[in-house]
């Protein structure tokens, strides 16, 4: 009996019709993806995307010139180089990441005792060029200014866990 | 004297030959535009079945997808390998091209609607699409590539074995015809179509057509997983698309055969009231239309075949159940006094 079952089922294709229905039924379902550019997914606010340089609120640069990110970078990414400011404080004269040897494993923003270098939400700074991705000092702090308001939110989101 | 020769030129030979160049063209750019467009039917519906969206960028819907693909091939550049043999190289998609479209002559698209209305036309069909192996072949050789080659293969091999078993499902719908004339298997089906009498052989002949343009689950040829694209992998560019559009086109002829054999054709599903309202045309398009549809539907499904399954599905299920097929239908024709007569 088995036999026939068997073969009654391997005559009728009856898993490739099965399977065709299946097919068949997905084809009306809801879809799964996203239209990307036009859809986006959610961010977590610890999601480690495209580096900016923050400045305090009068304006100040908030880097120190410490290098612990330099320091810490496992990529080697990042190269500072300091002087002291004409009214003494220490400020970087270079801040150069290399976007291409980063790792966006965020040690960077982990290191800085400031908050002054962090890793945004933007993850969407594909470039047609190689050298676009050498960032330097103006870059970063051009980037600071833009994305601000949702760093400052995703800090404040996160500081009750650290 | 002068005068009649010119009257016979252009009634004689001009006139006709214009004609029919009128005619191909009638043809054939539409079925270009289909071949364009099943690319993207084929995207969109394997999408939406595995839950995706397909292209939806390029116009409204994606619908001029196809257009920009194929303005990014002909502004490509065609690399030939350094050990390939130039000529062959060349000539094998030009090959299977060609092939894929000078099959269309026979096929009558509607009642009348047929470029060359040939008494042997499914011997014709049936010989075209044989050759269509050719191209396969040339192309694998000539690449001096060991995935090409290994895709040529098999190709050859699959063509083969499947054209047995089809051959034997054609000579059944020839038994309940009389004639190899394709219009005249379409309008033998006026009562019935063949799709319900001869309904396992239409299975057969649909599977065996889906190894026969290399399509999953058969696509051994150019199976991605193993053989990175097969006969397929040296080619760039124009070539590339020649053989793209030729196995699309065999898709479509495909079909096309399917329908003339076993889902009648032009004709509509029941000469009734609304059915016989809409032209022949429109209803050979349609059951085409249904057809690609379930090619691809096929290809959303199954997985691909092994290749000693492949074999063994076409030399020891195929071509006995074919065979037994053709016996049962001669001896119930000749026992029931059905055979066609005088046609």
């Amino acid at each position: 009996m088995a036999l026939l079952d068997r073969g009654a089922r391997s005559i009728f294709l009856w898993e490739v019709v099965k399977g065709l229905g299946l097919t068949f039924a997905y084809m009306f379902k809801p879809r799964a993806t996203l239209n990307y550019p036009y859809e986006k997914g959610p961010l977590s606010p610890r999601f480690r995307g495209e580096h900016a340089l923050r400045r305090y609120a009068n304006g100040e640069e908030r880097c120190i010139a410490c290098k612990l990110c330099e320091a810490i970078c496992p990529a080697q990414a990042i190269t500072i180089e300091a002087e002291p400011r004409d009214d003494g404080s220490r400020r970087t004269t270079r801040y150069d990441i290399d976007m291409t040897k980063c790792i966006y494993c965020g040690f960077c923003q982990e290191a800085c005792p400031v908050d002054a270098i962090v890793e945004g939400p933007n993850f969407e700074f594909a470039t047609e060029t190689r050298e676009e991705l050498f960032y330097d000092k103006d870059k970063l702090l051009a980037n600071g200014e833009r994305w601000e308001y949702e760093i400052s939110r995703n800090i404040a989101a996160d500081a009750p866990y650290r | 004297m002068t005068e009649s020769l010119w009257q016979n030129l252009w009634t004689g030979y001009v006139f006709p030959g214009g004609l029919i160049l009128v005619h191909i063209l009638m043809l054939l750019v539409p079925l270009l535009v289909a071949v364009a467009y099943l690319t993207l039917m084929e995207r969109k519906v394997l999408a939406a079945m595995s839950l995706r969206m397909g292209p939806n960028v390029v116009g409204p819907f994606g619908l001029l997808q196809p257009l920009a693909d194929a303005g990014k091939l002909i502004f490509k550049e065609t690399i030939i390998p350094s050990g390939a043999n130039k000529f062959l190289f060349l000539a094998a998609p030009c090959i299977t091209f060609i092939l894929a479209m000078i099959a269309w002559a026979v096929i009558p698209v509607a009642d009348g609607w047929v470029i060359s209305n040939l008494n042997v036309g499914v011997l014709y069909l049936f010989a075209i699409s044989s050759l269509g192996v050719y191209g396969i072949i040339i192309a694998g050789w000539s690449s001096n590539s060991r995935y090409a080659f290994l895709g040529a293969l098999r190709s050859s091999a699959q063509m083969v074995s499947y054209e047995v078993s089809m051959g034997l499902v054609i000579i059944t719908v020839l038994l309940c015809v009389g004639s190899l004339n394709l219009s005249a298997i379409v309008n033998a089906q006026k009562t019935v179509w063949f799709a319900i009498p001869l309904f396992p052989m239409f299975i057969v002949f649909f599977i065996s057509a889906l190894a026969e343009t290399n399509r999953h689950p058969f696509d051994l040829p150019e199976a991605e997983a193993e053989l990175v694209a097969g006969y397929q992998v040296e080619y760039s560019s124009m070539a590339f698309a020649l053989f793209f559009l030729g196995e699309y086109a065999n898709m479509i002829l495909m079909s096309g055969m399917t329908t003339i054999l076993f889902l009648g054709g032009w004709l509509p599903p029941m000469d009734i009231a609304p059915f016989n309202w809409i032209p022949g045309v429109v209803w050979f398009c349609l059951k085409i239309f249904v057809l690609l549809f379930v090619f691809i539907w096929v290809r959303a499904t199954v997985p691909r075949y092994r290749y000693d399954q492949l074999m063994r599905l076409g030399w020891k299920v195929f071509l006995p159940f074919s065979l037994l097929w053709v016996v049962l239908t001669a001896g119930v024709l000749l026992a029931f006094d059905l055979l066609p007569k005088g046609v």
